[in-house]
């Protein structure tokens, strides 16, 4: 029996060292984000101005939007309650610095997803949870049918340095084309402006042009027109260099997508862990260890989806019936001739 | 910085900047370098700095001698002007033009012609182009008649020291003007002909100028704003001024037997000067930097189109804020250097 408890010492001391590491790399997946945010009771989320659909402000404060959802998915995935949510609106001037320096923990803010942005400046882009494009509102009036009839001198009134500065750039230079950019730093200066006539056209991403549209004095006079200049993929991004958290956000976002697909929604998400589909069952957190690969408890997907409901019931709520884009065209599910696609949550 | 995957250098200056602006005094595109972009965004700051330091200067002084006026009406319509303008935040007040110069100013098929060849519209104020033959030829024209002036005023206070007579200078000056050009045209052979906007269709229901030189709306609204609200504290500078110079001075002129004209130019403005010049210098600069309003409206300066389009699209913010900075630092530091410039000549010159 004495001759065995050396070796018994040192398979305690084997076990003892093993299971630290384990807790040690349990620890270590906490990210340095994820513990700030568990610490302060709420996620930092960077949003826009006022984009209905998107991000936008009731009278009351509260914030809605496909946008807005995202970070509220991230607080009841992080936090489990998707209202511990502190928004702070940006500019497109102020957006990445204050991502970068620490001021929000998520950017979500119809940003578009491009390489300069994602490799240069210190962001990484998770996902897309809106496709866009580029388009042209103009006045019913003027007869203009297609971008086709643009002539040279027109004016276009846009939003100062975003993409779509560039893409307006590309579009009138590749059709020959001499143009008056006119960029005003807020999306309402940019609405007033056209709507008096300083411009000929209102350029910006088509969902923003159907959102800016209904603040115009006579929406009804406007028109957009049906060519799409270019693409715009919007997503949330976060900082480079934290990537258990910038895993916590995509797949917050990706379980809203998938579940759709497997048709859990918030209504019927508890009856769900009964579901014979194992795919089913590992959303709401019924089979599988997925909550633990990314630091947090497996019911994580399943606060998701009962708090802030899938994708589709998120862009019905906020953009289709608000009238926005009643059509969702490429942001519907793969499985129904749109584009949105997203990895399989195991 | 480098924990946070920042990078830190100013070669981005150099970088193609694919995006174009709306208004600029050199020819610019988005084919040309960030740095040039900087330029034109500097340039337009200046320019409109400039426009609103002249008018802000002219509007001050009417205003501020307006308030010293005997007659009650003059005095009080000057004096509301000054409390109104004053009072009200300049960013409002930028909106204020901005947008109400927008709603009333007509669509271009719609302006009333000026003169049959000035367009005052909403896309704008189009006025005629000269297109120039011999142009340097007219510019020395000028130069020569500026110089000649010079040798003119040196002359006339030499005679009036030496002979006490005095020699109408400003006549003189008015005719050399007008004749050393107007040579320069018929025997220099200096010629322009004039480019008048042509009204051109857009579409069914949009139509703009062409041809001619166009300055936008945004330039002419903060142009607008600027000087109306900075006239209002030269103007109070200026009456300062007035006011400080002691009364017994001006009786004092009046009884050697100056006119009134002569009280005012000889005896009161130079000393009124040396009170009014340090508080204008500070008006100044305050133009110059409240000129960085303009991003809210449009106007492509250096804060839009610099600090605002290049520094969203390479993301270089620290890089692109300190040049920034220093460039208004610069400005302001020039500004006050003449100005101080200015102060010392104007000075008491004690023996």
């Amino acid at each position: 029996m004495f001759k065995y408890l050396k070796q018994l010492t040192s398979l305690v001391a084997m076990v003892a060292v093993l299971f630290t590491f384990t807790t040690e790399t349990m620890a270590a997946k906490k990210s340095k984000t994820l513990k700030n945010t568990q610490k302060k009771g709420f996620v930092r989320c960077g949003v826009s101005q006022g984009l209905p659909g998107f991000s936008n402000a009731d009278s009351a404060g509260n914030w809605t939007g496909v946008d807005v959802d995202v970070c509220r998915a991230v607080a009841a995935a992080v936090l489990g309650d998707a209202n511990k949510v502190k928004f702070t609106p940006l500019s497109a001037k102020e957006r990445f610095t204050a991502l970068t320096s620490n001021e929000i923990d998520i950017l979500s803010r119809n940003t578009t997803w491009t390489l300069s942005r994602d490799a240069d400046i210190g962001l990484t882009f998770v996902g897309v949870n809106f496709y866009d494009g580029q388009g042209f509102m103009v006045r019913k009036n003027s007869g203009y049918t297609s971008v086709n009839d643009f002539k040279n001198g027109i004016s276009a009134c846009t939003n100062l340095g975003t993409t779509t500065e560039l893409n307006m750039r590309d579009f009138f230079n590749s059709k020959g084309i001499s143009y008056e950019p006119v960029t005003f730093e807020k999306a309402d200066e940019v609405v007033a402006a056209y709507d008096a006539g300083r411009c000929d056209t209102y350029t910006t991403d088509k969902s923003g042009l159907a959102a800016q549209r209904i603040k115009l004095s006579s929406p009804d006079d406007h028109i957009v027109l049906p060519e799409t200049i270019s693409k715009e993929p919007l997503g949330p991004v976060v900082r480079q260099g934290d990537s258990v958290w910038e895993d916590i956000v995509r797949w917050s976002l990706n379980v809203m997508i998938e579940a759709e697909e497997y048709g859990v929604n918030s209504a019927n998400a508890d009856s769900m862990k009964t579901s014979d589909n194992p795919a089913v069952k590992r959303l709401v957190g019924a089979e599988g260890e997925l909550g633990a690969a990314l630091g947090l408890d497996n019911d994580w997907s399943l606060r998701i989806i009962k708090q802030v409901g899938n994708y589709g019931e998120s862009y019905k709520r906020n953009i289709a019936d608000t009238g926005i884009l009643p059509d969702r065209g490429p942001n519907e599910l793969w499985t129904k001739g749109g584009i949105l696609y997203v990895p399989p949550a195991r | 910085m480098e924990n946070r995957g920042i990078t830190f250098g100013y070669g981005f200056l150099s970088q193609e900047s694919s995006f174009d602006v709306q208004f600029s005094l050199i020819e610019f595109d988005g084919s040309h370098s960030y740095f040039r972009a900087y330029l034109v965004g500097l340039l337009n700051t200046i320019l409109v700095s400039v426009i609103g330091i002249i008018f802000a200067t002219i509007i001050g002084i009417a205003v501020g001698i307006a308030r010293l006026s005997k007659n009650y009406l003059i005095e009080r319509t000057a004096a509301i002007y000054v409390e109104f303008f004053r009072n009200i935040p300049l960013l409002l007040q930028i909106f204020f033009w901005y947008f109400a110069a927008l709603r009333a100013l007509p669509l271009p098929q719609k302006a009333e012609p000026m003169f049959g060849v000035f367009f005052l519209t909403i896309k704008g104020f189009f006025v005629p182009a000269f297109i120039w033959n011999n142009l340097d030829i007219f510019i020395y024209s000028i130069i020569a008649a500026i110089i000649s002036i010079i040798f003119v005023r040196i002359h006339a206070r030499k005679k009036q020291e030496t002979e006490g007579k005095q020699t109408p200078v400003l006549m003189i000056s008015i005719g050399l003007l007008l004749i050393l050009p107007l040579l320069s045209f018929i025997i220099g052979g200096a010629s322009f002909t004039v480019e008048v906007p042509v009204l051109k269709q857009l579409s069914q229901s949009s139509f703009t100028y062409e041809g001619g030189i166009g300055l936008p709306p945004e330039l002419i609204a903060l142009a607008l704003a600027l000087s109306l609200y900075t006239a209002t504290f030269i103007a109070e500078c200026v009456r300062a001024g007035v006011q400080g110079v002691g009364k017994g001075q001006k009786e004092a002129a009046a009884s050697i037997g100056l006119t009134p004209n002569q009280v005012l130019k000889l005896v009161v403005m130079p000393q009124a000067l040396r009170i009014i010049i340090p508080p204008t210098t500070n008006q100044y600069l305050n133009l110059t930097k409240n000129s960085s309003l303009a991003a809210a409206i449009a106007y492509p300066d250096l804060v839009l189109v610099f600090a605002g389009t290049a520094l969203m699209q390479t993301g270089r913010a620290i890089e692109i804020v300190s040049i920034t900075m220093l460039t208004y630092l610069s400005l302001s530091i020039t500004i006050s250097i003449f100005m101080n410039w200015y102060n010392k000549k104007i000075a008491i010159k004690e023996k």
